[in-house]
């Protein structure tokens, strides 16, 4: 037995570490689908006290999946740093909260929180932000920074970047380019125009990466494209000399969801080789940008850790973020509500995801940004991203996703409108990121304050940026 | 109230754009935020997407046109999904048929699966000219399994059926989630040497298939024909198998 603790008269049993870890966590349909989740809150509540008690040391000595077999497992302890992790090694999982929170109040926190990161391990951060409530979540990842360039800067505190996504049910590239230039209009893109290619072919991608890279260059628009395709074809296109900016994959949290992705550490380090080769930044060489959301290692089968027992999502998705930072990507994007009901079932359960991947990914180093979003067989709506949309500016995420109209064509879900994010940065007086600024400002599109605000068509020069395209 | 609340019947430069793609653009603006328009018609807009999700497919008349096309007799099964909420909260239930036992297993070189998915609309309106232009489209050499319905369904679901029936490989045609703007997209995937346990990394995708916007049948037929002959050269689908489509295609 792992641990025990009385709620109410009732005591109530964790045989392991990783049950221990599963039956803390804030309720959601997935762990609840794995069969992983606390019985009821009374568990759940006592899962949490009992967490709080347990030592970092154990955390890090006690993998949640094996270390001889899984590959993610031995990087994230292979890399781990025992002089950063010297600072909280003698804390438990509640001295760490009150570690953090105290931290974040502090006026260097940022700093301290950054010296940190490497001496964290996912587990440990995830195990963490179980006893948090998302004023908690909020706070800390309020204080923590996390920069990185490539032709922008991305995560300055004041500032709030966009993913201008303008995607396409047959990738047609005049469909494409009307949304890219509608949201250039609103001052959307900074963190990059990045595209779900409908089709899997090569071609269509390398077709994508030409207008992108047209688009930018006769317009001069400091910002990077991606093509979002396997990150085999990626390697596969800048061997044949097309303009790739960003290195795409999605990731997960165990050595098999990666595998059901197709990918692994040899061939992320392989893309990033190819992308950096390329020395295509400007301001910075961040080349990778990396997508995941919680759900996908059980979506995959691939959710089971030490003992045999189901990991709950909420950690596995911890550990891909602890993947992503090996390989200093610009973007870490967590497609928070994208996956579906059986992973996240409502609005609150998106709203807490969002806020707990925010802070875990912030916490361990990574870049994170969040495709707000939800699909139209949850039980979300609108009003639901709005709340998080407003929490996660709050909290200082490096970048969101926008689409025209909330509305993406070609995936079938709602993501922000390119207007959410206006709002949001109006509200709260949040920036785009400073090099985009400018040729905002150069454009008319922001006014001299760098406040957005927006060009009809027929005013802008960009107009026949959609007209020039065949 | 503003200008953008109360269009005026003037040029919008964004009407010849509009013809290029379904996306909503150039909807204006009420200060930094959507115009009342817009948003009444977004929520309108959700509101039949997430009500299109629980229409039941009527199997009926699909079955009845798949008998037209000379594949042998159509087989309709369920999934061990009892009912549309259920199917929403265990996909694992939704991979899985109540029952193969049954099934013809004298081995084919490919069949079709057709799911209901998330969207029994767009199984309803493409379902059978896809199948039409799949059979067209495949190598005249090629053996034809019986086409399957099935309902309550995911895509892996066919990995069962795949195995029962000896396929060499089987496509699935499924209703992929309703969005806004599209409700009636049709999504195929190919899953050479199907059998349970096969990963998403061992299939090809072919999305977005919803004429007139979509892409078309013969399109989506020729691409899925050329992945199969692909597929069956490499011996796997999936990652490896790149769609070398295109006068220029780059090699995978």
């Amino acid at each position: 037995m792992f641990a025990r603790r009385t709620i109410n008269g009732h005591t109530y049993q964790f045989g392991s570490l990783v049950e221990l870890l599963a039956k803390a966590t804030p309720r959601r349909s997935g762990d609840e689908l794995a069969g992983c989740a606390a019985s009821c809150e009374a568990e759940r509540a006592a899962a949490q006290a009992a967490l709080a008690e347990v030592e970092l040391t154990t955390l890090l000595n006690e993998p949640v999946i094996p270390y001889e077999a899984d590959e993610v497992t031995r990087l994230i302890l292979d890399s781990h740093s025992a002089d950063a992790f010297a600072a909280v090694s003698h804390l438990t999982v509640g001295g760490l909260r009150d570690w953090l929170l105290e931290v974040a109040a502090r006026p260097d926190g940022g700093r301290v929180l950054a010296a940190l990161a490497p001496g964290l391990t996912p587990e440990m951060v995830a195990a963490v932000s179980k006893i948090m409530r998302n004023s908690d979540l909020i706070a800390v990842s309020h204080a923590t920074r996390v920069l990185t360039g490539f032709r922008t800067t991305i995560g300055l505190p004041g500032r709030l970047a966009t993913r201008l996504q303008p995607n396409h049910p047959t990738d047609d590239l005049r469909g494409v380019a009307a949304s890219i230039l509608d949201g250039l209009l609103l001052g959307q893109g900074d963190a990059v125009v990045g595209i779900n290619p409908a089709g899997d072919s090569p071609q269509v991608s390398a077709d994508l990466l030409g207008m992108l890279d047209e688009v930018r260059q006769a317009y001069e628009i400091p910002m990077q494209s991606c093509v979002l395709t396997h990150i085999s074809t990626t390697i596969g296109l800048i061997e044949a000399g097309a303009p790739v900016d960003l290195v795409f994959q999605s990731i997960g949290g165990s050595q098999g969801t990666n595998t059901s992705f197709g990918t692994n550490i040899a061939m992320l380090r392989e893309g990033m080789e190819a992308g950096l080769s390329l020395q295509r930044g400007t301001v910075g060489n961040n080349v990778m940008y990396f997508e995941t959301g919680q759900g996908s290692s059980l979506s995959a089968g691939a959710h089971f850790g030490t003992g045999g027992l189901p990991v709950d999502q909420q950690t596995l998705e911890a550990r891909a973020y602890g993947l992503a930072r090996e390989f200093s990507p610009l973007l870490v994007n967590t497609v928070v509500g994208f996956i579906g009901p059986e992973y996240l079932y409502d609005g609150k359960q998106i709203i807490r995801a969002g806020l707990e991947d925010h802070f875990c990914g912030k916490l361990l180093g990574v870049p994170m940004g969040v495709d707000v979003c939800y699909t139209n067989h949850a039980e979300a709506d609108f009003d639901d991203m709005d709340t998080l949309l407003t929490l996660l500016a709050a909290a200082g995420v490096n970048f969101v996703i926008t689409v025209p109209g909330a509305d993406d064509i070609m995936l079938g879900y709602q993501s922000l409108a390119y207007h959410d994010a206006l709002v949001v940065r109006n509200t709260l007086g949040l920036k785009p990121a400073p090099e985009f600024e400018a040729w905002l400002k150069a454009q008319g599109i922001a006014d001299a304050y760098g406040v957005v605000r927006g060009l009809e068509l027929g005013s802008s020069r960009l107009h026949a940026l959609a007209g020039a395209v065949a | 109230m503003s200008t953008a609340a109360q269009p005026e019947r003037r040029f919008d430069p964004w009407v010849s754009l509009r013809g290029a793609t379904q996306a909503r653009i150039g909807l204006g603006r009420a200060g930094m935020s959507l115009p009342t328009a817009a948003v009444l018609e977004l929520q309108g807009a959700l509101a039949a997407a997430r009500d299109s999700v629980h229409v039941p497919l009527d199997t009926d008349p699909i079955m009845a046109g798949l008998v037209g096309l000379g594949l042998g007799e159509p087989i309709l099964l369920t999934s061990q999904a009892p009912d549309r909420a259920a199917y929403l909260r265990r996909p694992d239930w939704g991979r899985v048929p109540a029952a193969v036992a049954g099934l013809p297993d004298d081995g084919w070189d490919v069949g079709v699966v057709i799911a209901d998915g998330l969207s029994s609309k767009a199984v309803s309106e493409h379902a059978l000219p896809m199948v039409q232009a799949l059979v067209a489209a495949f190598d005249p050499e090629l053996s034809v399994a019986p086409p399957v319905v099935v309902t309550q369904a995911r895509v892996a679901i066919a990995d069962h059926i795949g195995q029962a029936m000896k396929l060499g490989a089987v496509i699935v045609l499924v209703g992929e989630r309703p969005g806004l703007s599209v409700a009636d997209s049709l999504g195929i995937y190919l899953t050479y040497a199907p059998q349970p346990g096969r990963t998403d990394a061992e299939r090809n995708c072919i999305s977005n298939v919803h004429p007139p916007e979509g892409l078309g049948y013969a399109a989506a037929a020729a691409t899925a024909a050329r992945l199969l002959r692909g597929a069956r050269a490499l011996g796997r689908s999936g990652v490896e198998l790149k769609d070398t489509a295109g006068p220029d295609a780059l090699a995978g």
